[in-house]
Formats: C-alpha cells, sequence, structure tokens
C-alpha cells in the first residue's frame, strides 16, 4: 500500500516562508492571494496489505517523526 | 565536574564548546560519538551547535530520535544536568526534553551576531553565576531560533521560572515569542539556549560574559 502524508503549521503559528511566497506571487503579477501557508508532502511505500492496518502505523509515524504536533497538523491517505 | 559532549553527525560547534569547557573546568570533557550507546557517568552533558543530520525534517528531529537520546532522557530524569546550545536547544525541544518548538527565524534569514541577553532566573545550577535582570552579551549564529509554545504552555514556564534568558533591549534577532532565548524543564535540571556563550569566555573572544554559565556549573558537587 502507499501513504501520501501532508503535514501542515497549524492555525496560528506564523509562516514566514508562506508569507514570502505569498510575496513573491504578488511580485509575479498573481493578485489578489489572500493568504499562503506551505507544508511538507512525504510518499511512503507500506509493507501492510490491510487498510486499517496501515493507516495506524502511519499515524504513529507522524506521532512520533514527521509532524511536531506542537506546531503541525497532519493528514493521511492510504492508496492500494 | 566531569562534563561529556555527544556529537551527532553534522554538529560544528563541538570544537568550540569542548575549548570552552577544557579552559574553565580544567578536565577535557568526555566525547561521546552518537552510536557509543553509553554515555559515561559525568555531572553535566551538552550538546553543542551545528546541523545535526543536515537539519533534514525539521532542525533535529533527527537527532532526537537518535537512542542515544533515549540515555541522555534517563540522565536527566535523574537529575544530570543537560545543556544543549543552538542546534542541542533544538534536538532537545524535539526530543521533548524541553517543551515548545524552534522555527525559521522570522526574518528567514541566517543570523550571526550578537544580542544582548537578560538573565530572567538566575537561581538555577546553569545561571547562579549571574544576577537576577543582568544584561549579558552573547553571540548568536543560526537559521531557526523563533522560539514557540502554545498560549498555554507559555503561561506554565513564565510562571514557573522556566524561561532563563531573554533577548533584551530589542535585540530579538529571530521572532521569538516573548523573546524567549533560553529555557528550562521543569525541573531546572535541562537548558537549552539559542545563543552561544562558549564563544564568549575570554578576552581574546572580545569578553567573557559566558564563563559565568561554565564556572557556575564546575562547582556542581560531583
Amino acid at each position: 500500500m502507499k501513504a501520501r502524508v501532508t503535514v501542515t503549521l497549524k492555525a496560528g503559528v506564523l509562516d514566514p516562508q508562506g508569507q514570502a511566497i505569498q510575496g513573491s506571487l504578488k511580485s509575479l503579477g498573481f493578485e489578489g492571494v489572500a493568504a499562503v501557508r506551505q507544508g511538507k508532502v512525504f510518499d511512503l511505500a507500506l509493507p501492510e496489505s490491510d487498510l486499517s492496518q496501515a493507516e495506524a502505523n502511519v499515524r504513529a509515524m507522524c506521532e512520533k517523526l514527521l509532524a511536531n504536533t506542537v506546531i503541525e497538523n497532519y493528514t493521511i491517505e492510504i492508496t492500494p | 565536574m566531569k562534563a561529556a559532549v555527544v556529537l551527532f553527525p553534522g554538529l560544528n560547534r563541538d570544537r568550540d564548546m569542548i575549548a570552552a569547557l577544557t579552559k574553565i573546568t580544567g578536565e577535557t570533557p568526555a566525547l561521546v560519538w552518537h552510536k557509543d550507546g553509553d554515555i559515561p557517568n559525568v555531572d553535566l552533558i551538552v550538546i553543542p551547535g551545528g546541523f545535526s543530520y543536515g537539519d533534514y525534517l525539521r532542525a533535529g528531529a533527527i537527532a532526537a530520535r537518535s537512542p542515544l537520546m533515549q540515555v541522555i532522557r534517563e540522565r536527566a530524569a535523574a537529575g544530570v544536568r543537560v545543556l544543549g546550545v543552538c542546534n542541542g536547544f533544538q534536538i532537545l525541544t524535539e526530543a521533548q526534553l524541553l517543551p515548545g518548538v524552534l522555527m525559521r527565524n522570522a526574518s528567514l534569514r541566517f543570523v550571526c551576531r550578537e544580542v544582548k541577553l537578560e538573565v530572567v532566573n538566575a537561581a538555577t545550577d546553569f545561571t547562579r553565576g549571574y544576577t537576577q535582570g543582568q544584561i549579558i552579551r552573547c553571540p548568536v549564529a543560526h537559521h531557526d531560533g523563533n522560539y514557540f509554545a502554545d498560549a498555554e504552555t507559555l503561561a506554565t514556564i513564565e510562571g514557573n521560572g522556566q524561561v532563563a534568558f531573554r533577548y533584551a533591549q530589542g535585540t530579538n534577532p529571530n521572532g521569538a515569542i516573548n523573546d524567549i532565548a533560553g529555557i528550562l524543564n521543569t525541573k531546572k535540571n535541562v537548558l537549552g539556549l539559542m545563543p552561544h556563550p562558549e564563544n564568549l569566555i575570554e578576552a581574546a573572544h572580545g569578553g567573557s560574559d559566558g564563563r559565568a554559565l561554565f564556572e557556575a556549573l564546575t562547582t556542581l558537587a560531583a
């Protein structure tokens, strides 16, 4: 199975990188972008064949390493 | 006072730390490579600065999950003093030995300059060489020193005297919340700070304001 983990900053956590990207978009002529929040994507190749087992395993990976839950949220998509 | 300096791949401020500890304590610290698996019995464990594992994933994140961190966790729980400077501070927060997190500098720039620090809690093993509220000079050199913690955690650490150092006189170089430069755990035996006191210990450095931190540690009970 495969998993895609998306890690984003929690609401309320300042994102200076997102702000810099927003400024750059504006300078390229993309007007009206109200906000940019940047994050990370991880694509994992998993050994599990059971969907719920795979999801539980990836959730543990997120909690232990992939996300710092002090400032970050994560979402998990599992595909066969 | 016996000290050990812990080395993860990518740390690069270890020599400055070893030199400072050797000059001030009179003893060369034990050097512990991350694969050594154990740390000798010491009074102080130091994680120096640098870029462990290339700052991959998040600054300090990979080193914080190293098996050697479990040894440091156990020693800290047993009361051994642990000092993390710069990347060492980032590693200690990622390992959850200290609360909060160090994010990318608000300016998005690497900062390498001198700042002023206010000694916010001078009643700890690390800071008792200073007076409460004393303003000291200290160099900083980092890209991810923007300390952040949620409102509840902030209230707790401020209320518990866990803030050891604050950037003073408008010198906050990174956007850290409440100007926090260094924090302690609840037991006050673990200190993490972004500035480099080991780089201001003698006349050749242009000052010696960092010296009192190490001098205070030399008189720890063996």
